[in-house]
């Protein structure tokens, strides 16, 4: 049988090929220079690609073309925005306290990055992965809420203020859904390395083999993990109809951008972690011994499955934006403790009686 | 135990409902194609066929032989409720019968105050004037939205009274 | 007026105040609202009006009858036709002519065309209120079938001017009936889809059950008219109270609710949509034959002396028209009792105690339209 492509060897040989001229300290910080090249430019070039497709997905869904004007079919439509953006004048507001007002933009977007690091794009391909990768990526990317309530806070705009406060409630709340349906999965695999866990799903992803029970966790991580990013249904924190920009409504030109870029690494982010645990990262589709089919499969290489998967996930995300209207935030709250986080601590209890048994394929 | 049942039948009546919103977008989105409802606007002129009654702005009819039908009487300049309109006449003589007879010098037509009423259109007694479906008339310069309608050497037909 | 609140911890919260407008999203236009505020919960509303200002009643007195009615499209520019309609038939009752039958169905027809495209409107405004932001697209959809309508007929979309004192500027085109047969057709099936995408769905129900109430007594004592004060249980349908033009021999309902809650409102219109619906149904098929035009009325007309009033149902409730005439050919005075200004300043009275985001709801129900407050 045809193994997946493993990319292990390749960025062994560039190990090995650094090490046979630099000092293993070079070797490592030059290592670390790569990867942060790397992952920028891959944010850069995911982010452009997840506004132009946003626009796009919800221009289908409201009956319109989307942008088409600025090269083919408008694919350079965002390349333009971030050009007006970051041609923009930047604008403090009065009174606004200039040090916060300024540090909030990188503290979203440097724990946007932290997250990243950890993802497991295919085999072999991740930065860092370490044995509590998926602590890691929730740990590390719930510092994102304190550039919202800083950014907020510092604008000096009653708006502002109102939007990061709805927003501080929200992330609290949700991020324990978030950590209790994934924690599900870690049950299951009985590991927090992220490499483990897709290791574990070799032979059928997690949510087909752990029946009903994953099913509705995935569910719960989809509805948690939207409302951590602060999307629609759940964007009270920037809520456009009632607080015109929420959390962001001081800023201007790239420091903007900043947080428009940090949403879509959110997005990608939470799309990632769901792909990888819900539905087995980068390994391919596996129908039990089918052996020809999933001979075919293999030869769909990692990094397509992956990216293939977290499309799926975007996708719905999206589909779900577009679709509902927002949530006030005592609903929001009621929501979460009320209906999310005791369902979740039950399934979790029944998960945990499945694996104790081993009930599962 | 009643609280429990209701409990779980709002979670799924919930659902439910999220659900049937979505079918209605989810079609939407995968029948994209054939129900897109907007026009590329500036590509599609050719095609872009105005309705014959659409107001765009209003114009003098001039027949082939450069001659209209104003006959200078002002009704048109007094059912304007802006202005708009301001008809500067002269006194010419007939040369058949001999008799002063009154034209039309300028007929000026301030586009930029025109609300576009057909009330001039509808008051003319001689049917002179009507509007025109264009539309395009965007111009760097307000002066360019004053126009005299009749152009020049017209005059006026000889069956009009 | 901002005080202190002591909470038992001693510690100190102040309230506060938000303008929110005059350039706001969710406003609708040039409203600015003062609000104050403590925390989210919102103490008071403060309208504050006037933006978009145009004396409109104040150019009536200098212009021609003729004239005023193409002012009124201006006005609540999404009840263009009713708006018309109510000046022409003032100056119809003032000289005391009667319309052919058939102007009178023609303009039934084009109110009614009016109201669901206003309804329309408002519902997809409605959704991107409360941050459904699709359905504005949808509405726009169906109501682009009836702006062509208004085109192919009155030549124009939204100021359409299509009224004059004593019948309708044009004949029907002959595109007419069977567009609007076509659109009725098509909208059918259109409306279900409204219920699917938002009355139905549980967050849209959550954001407006049992959200700010506005009791029947209220209702009466503001002088809530339209939709929004039927929604209560006020009967105030001028279409049934005091028949105009082809009102009389159509059958509708008058839609009541008891509720009077975000959500009736809501119903409210969405059942007065299909109220429309059938009411054209009944008329497209027997337009009468007729003049469009009453010969009697003169090119410059002249109302007696006297005081005159006219209403109609717009989209939004009742307009009044009130006019003093010396006998000359601009009225004395004119004015207008529009329906928005009075919905508007039952908002301090319902909103209290509620929170931002049911204000934006609230707001969105009672269907405000500036241009129409501020005249
Ligand atoms: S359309 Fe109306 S505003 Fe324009 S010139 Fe004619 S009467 Fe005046
Ligand atoms: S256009 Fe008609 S109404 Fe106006 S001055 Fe000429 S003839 Fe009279």
């Amino acid at each position: 049988m045809k193994e997946p492509l493993d990319l292990t060897p390749l960025t062994q040989s560039i190990h090995d090929y650094l090490l046979s001229y630099l000092s293993p300290f070079w070797t490592t910080t030059v290592e670390w220079v790569i990867i942060g090249v790397l992952l920028i430019a891959f944010v850069a070039l995911s982010v452009m690609g997840l506004v132009y497709i946003e626009r796009k997905v919800a221009a289908f869904f409201q009956l319109r073309l989307g942008p088409n004007r600025v090269g083919k079919w408008g694919l350079l439509q965002t390349l333009a925005d971030f050009l007006k953006l970051l041609m923009k004048e930047h604008i403090t507001s009065k009174n606004a306290d200039k040090f916060l007002f300024n540090l909030a933009p990188f503290i979203i977007v440097i724990a946007s990055f932290l997250a990243i690091g950890a993802i497991p794009f295919a085999l072999g391909l991740q930065a860092m992965d370490i044995n509590i990768g998926l602590f890691y990526i929730t740990a590390a990317s719930s510092i994102g809420v304190l550039g919202i309530l800083i950014g907020g806070w510092a604008g000096n705009n009653k708006y502002s203020l109102i939007g990061a406060l709805r927003s501080g409630a929200q992330v609290v709340s949700y991020e324990i859904s978030a950590v209790l349906s994934l924690l599900t999965i870690v049950v299951l695999s009985g590991s927090l390395q992220l490499s483990t866990i897709i290791e574990s799903q070799s032979d059928g992803w997690w949510i087909f083999k752990g029946h009903l029970p994953v099913f509705i966790a995935f569910i719960m991580f989809l509805i948690a993990g939207t409302a951590e990013t602060n999307r629609g249904p759940f964007d009270l924190a920037e809520a456009e109809s009632e607080l015109t920009a929420g959390f962001h409504t001081e800023y201007s030109g790239i420091k903007f951008a900043m947080f428009f870029l940090a949403e879509y690494v959110n997005l990608f982010i939470i799309a990632a972690v769901g792909a990888t645990v819900f539905l087995g990262g980068w390994m391919p589709f596996h129908i039990g011994n089918w052996a020809a089919f999933n001979e075919v499969m293999n030869y769909i290489p990692p990094v397509i499955w992956f990216f293939f998967k977290v499309g799926f996930v975007i996708g719905l995300i999206m589909w779900f934006k577009w679709t509902f209207p927002r949530l006030r935030i005592d609903q929001l709250l009621v929501l979460e403790w009320k209906y999310l986080l005791p369902i979740n601590l039950v399934n979790l209890i029944v998960v945990a009686f499945i694996a104790m048994m081993g009930w599962y394929f | 135990m009643n609280a429990i049942t209701s409990y779980f039948k709002d979670i799924f009546h919930a659902i439910k409902t999220l659900l049937t919103g979505m079918r209605v977008t989810g079609y939407y989105f995968s029948h994209a194609r054939k129900e897109i409802i907007t026009q590329q606007y500036p590509e599609n002129r050719d095609t872009l066929k105005m309705f014959d009654r659409f107001r765009g702005i209003v114009t003098l009819t001039h027949d082939e032989n450069n001659e209209h039908a104003c006959t200078g009487c002002s009704a048109c300049e007094i059912a304007c409720p802006n202005g708009t309109i301001e008809i500067i006449s002269d006194r010419e003589e007939d040369p058949e019968t001999g008799k002063k007879k009154k034209i039309i010098d300028k007929f000026i037509y301030h586009y930029s105050m025109c609300t576009l009423c057909n009330l001039c259109i509808i008051s003319c007694p001689t049917d002179a004037i009507k509007m025109d479906p264009s539309f395009e008339y965007a111009t760097f310069d307000r002066k360019d939205l004053t126009m005299i309608l009749n152009k020049p050497g017209s005059k006026i037909r000889k069956d009009v009274k | 007026m901002i005080e202190e609140v002591e909470t038992k911890d001693a510690i100190k919260t102040q309230e506060y105040f938000v303008n929110m407008g005059p350039q706001h999203p969710s406003t609708h236009g040039v409203l600015r609202l003062m609000l104050e505020l403590d925390g989210e919960i919102i103490k008071k509303v403060t309208p504050h009006i006037g933006y978009i200002h145009r004396s409109i009643e104040k150019m009536s007195e200098k212009d021609s009858y003729r004239q005023i009615v193409h002012l009124t499209d201006r006005m609540d520019y999404l009840s263009n036709h009713m708006n018309n309609e109510a000046v022409c038939l003032l100056v119809e009752n003032a000289l005391e002519v009667e319309v052919s039958d058939r102007v009178k169905v023609i303009r039934t027809i084009m109110s009614e065309l009016t109201r669901l495209s206003s309804h329309q409107l408002w519902w997809g405004v409605m959704g991107m209120d409360l941050g459904a932001l699709t359905t504005f697209l949808y509405a726009f959809r169906d109501r682009e079938m009836i702006n062509d309508i208004f085109e192919e007929t009155c030549g124009a979309r939204l100021t359409v001017n299509y009224n004059v004192p004593g019948g309708v500027m044009f004949d029907i085109h002959p595109n007419f009936q069977q567009r609007v047969k076509d659109f009725i057709k098509s909208f059918k099936t259109k409306l279900p889809e409204y219920d699917d995408l938002l009355s139905n769905n549980v967050i849209f129900r959550q954001r407006t059950e049992g959200v700010g109430i506005l009791s029947k007594e209220d209702a009466i004592s503001y002088g809530v008219t339209g939709p929004t004060g039927r929604a209560s249980g006020f009967s105030n349908d001028t279409r049934k109270h005091k028949p105009y033009s082809a009102y009389d021999r159509v059958e509708f309902k008058e839609i009541l609710m008891d509720k009077g809650d975000t959500f009736s409102r809501y119903k409210a219109r969405i059942l007065e949509m299909w109220e429309s619906v059938s009411i054209i149904e009944q008329l497209i098929d027997n337009i009468p034959e007729g003049d469009i035009q009453e010969p009697s009325v003169k090119q410059v007309i002249k109302l007696p002396k006297g005081e005159f009033y006219q209403s109609v149902e717009t989209a939004r409730g009742e307009l009044g028209v009130y006019v003093v005439s010396d006998g000359q050919k601009s009225p004395y005075r004119l004015k207008f009792r529009s329906p928005g200004f009075s919905n508007l300043f039952v908002l301090d009275h319902m909103v209290r105690g509620y929170k931002i985001a049911d204000l934006v709801a609230m707001m969105s129900t009672i269907d405000l339209v500036i241009p129409d407050i501020d005249r």
